[in-house]
């Protein structure tokens, strides 16, 4: 009974990074990765294209293998799959014989063989799963017919679906118009806060997560720093960081790294379009 | 209508029987070949089949067993040499090889023409009551593991990262999927011919994947649609002595045609 009340009182961690690599053929891609995210925590991964943001969060999924270091979930005590993963966003035929509670069921219990027959208990979490990213009454809404940003919520939904400790999104913003990519961040933060659930979130743009995110991990050239927006995003930090000077600017609440050629203008939201 | 024999001559039983088994066989296999998008491995799989069919005549085994081991080893040829979903290049590759190999079946076995012809373009009325207990067998293992697979084929299908987070085996999957496709091929080849195979593979499923809402609708309508064209395609056949083949494959295109206009 003690035991049990120290565990809930000191917060656990949720995600702890020890020396992470990953190589690719003989390149490493990320390499000497040391951070721990707590319980609850809202972060964002941020960085330029090809820093190797979606590689680290595809080795948190499972989807890719470490070639060194380890990776541990200390509050899913032993879960199988504590994670909630939410790849980036794929166009669906428009004719595709799916509604929006086919693709949240698929999270729920698409890793079980044979049929899911329809049953009342399903369909009420499915239904809970989609009221959670505000999409109630979707749920029998053709797959293939919604908007970006409403695909984008479904398939956070069936991340959601299975109750994980940890929900991690692949630029789950890209391509999609302010106002549907700011939907999805409110979604996300309040499944975070509402359920305690602790969010890694991939995106190139940090300014949308501005309001919301207690930390970022700020990832370029396979190395990576984490901490709060101004710890990191401080000129002598990204200067070591990228290997060389960077300009960091604060506008009108919005911050914008200048100088990161890498991305050809386009990271951490320098918007040249 | 209904000349005398269509229902009570032993050959035409048979064709009932064997016709319905690969219609059935062909709509819930389709299902995933159209959601997979992997009509080209659907085509190519009965035609590599052929060739085992030619050598079995060779050393002198049953057609069936030729059909279904050539079907299985196209299948995991296939998938050894294909990258990530990619099936093109290897199906490609595969299927010439095949090919080139029921040629030289053909040359050095001197396999009479007309059991040739049959396999191509399918002998409906010419199966035996041996055929149709090996496609019954094919088909019956063909719909467990179908049935089996289903959820985490449909995960796969829809998306493949979310499948590998649940910690599945993608490639595993995949070769899952070539194999039913073969069960399939080995089944139809037969009946219907390995030219028109794939036929009740793409039609129907593609028919069904416009009507149906959900998966279990898409795989009622496309099971119901490929048993329908198959019937229709038996009697009409019976009633003209026109090839089966010509039939299916009409009603197949003619079935898809009419699912788009219902659906605008």
């Amino acid at each position: 009974m003690k035991i049990e009340q120290t565990v809930q009182t000191t917060p656990q961690a949720a995600l702890e990074i020890t020396d992470l690599g990953v190589a690719y053929e003989s390149t490493w891609v990320l390499d000497h990765i040391d951070l721990t995210v707590k319980q609850g925590e809202f972060i964002g991964i941020i960085g330029p294209n090809g820093a190797g943001k979606s590689t680290l969060l595809k080795t948190l999924a499972g989807l890719i293998r470490p070639s060194r270091g380890e990776i541990r979930f200390p509050a899913a005590r032993g879960r199988r799959h504590p994670v909630g993963y939410v790849p980036q966003r794929f166009d669906l035929d428009p004719d595709l014989p799916l509604r929006a509670r086919d693709l949240v069921g698929l999270g729920l219990d698409g890793h079980r063989w044979g049929f899911a027959w329809p049953n009342a208990q399903r369909g009420r979490k499915i239904e809970q799963a989609l009221a959670q990213v505000d999409l109630t009454g979707f749920a029998d809404h053709p797959a293939g017919k919604l908007s970006g940003g409403q695909l984008q919520r479904v398939l956070i939904a069936q991340a959601l679906v299975s109750d994980p400790e940890l929900l991690l999104l692949d630029e789950p913003l890209s391509s999609l118009d302010l106002a549907s990519a700011q939907t999805v961040v409110d979604v996300v933060h309040r499944v975070s806060q509402n359920l305690g659930v602790t969010v890694l979130l991939v995106t190139h743009d940090m300014n949308p997560l501005l309001p919301v995110m207690d930390r970022l991990i700020y990832v370029v050239n396979g190395q990576a720093v984490i901490g709060t927006v101004d710890q990191v995003v401080q000129k002598d930090v990204l200067d070591k960081l990228y290997g060389y000077d960077v300009e960091v600017l604060r506008l009108h609440g919005r911050i914008l790294v200048v100088g990161d050629e890498t991305a050809s203008g386009d990271a951490a939201g320098f918007e040249h379009r | 209508m209904f000349p005398p024999g269509l229902f009570t001559l032993q050959f035409m039983q048979n064709a009932w029987i064997a016709g319905t088994a690969i219609a059935i066989i062909g709509g819930i296999v389709g299902f995933f070949v159209v959601l997979r998008g992997a009509t080209f491995v659907a085509h190519a799989v009965p035609r590599a089949s052929f060739a085992g069919a030619a050598g079995a005549a060779v050393v002198g085994q049953s057609s069936v067993l030729g059909l279904g081991t050539f079907a299985v080893l196209s299948a995991l040829g296939i998938a050894s040499i294909s990258r990530e979903r990619r099936h093109g290049v290897a199906t490609a590759l595969i299927l010439a090889a095949a090919l080139g190999l029921g040629d030289l079946f053909l040359t050095i076995g001197h396999v009479y023409a007309p059991a040739v012809f049959a396999l191509l373009f399918g002998q409906i009325v010419g199966i035996s009551t041996h055929d149709v207990r090996a496609v019954l067998i094919v088909s019956v293992i063909t719909v467990v593991l179908f049935a089996a697979a289903f959820r985490p084929l449909l995960l796969q299908s829809v998306s493949p990262h979310v499948a590998e987070a649940h910690g599945f085996w993608t490639r595993g999957l995949e070769i899952l999927f070539l194999l039913l496709v073969s069960g399939a091929a080995a089944a139809m080849v037969p009946v219907v011919g390995a030219l028109l195979a794939f036929s009740l593979m793409v039609g129907p499923a593609a028919a069904g994947s416009i009507l149906g809402k959900s998966p279990l609708q898409a795989l009622a309508w496309s099971v119901a649609f490929g048993v329908l064209s198959l019937w229709l395609s038996v009697w009409l056949a019976y009633l003209t002595f026109w090839p089966i083949g010509f039939y299916v494959s009409g009603f197949c295109l003619l079935f898809y045609f009419a699912a788009r206009l219902i659906k605008r």
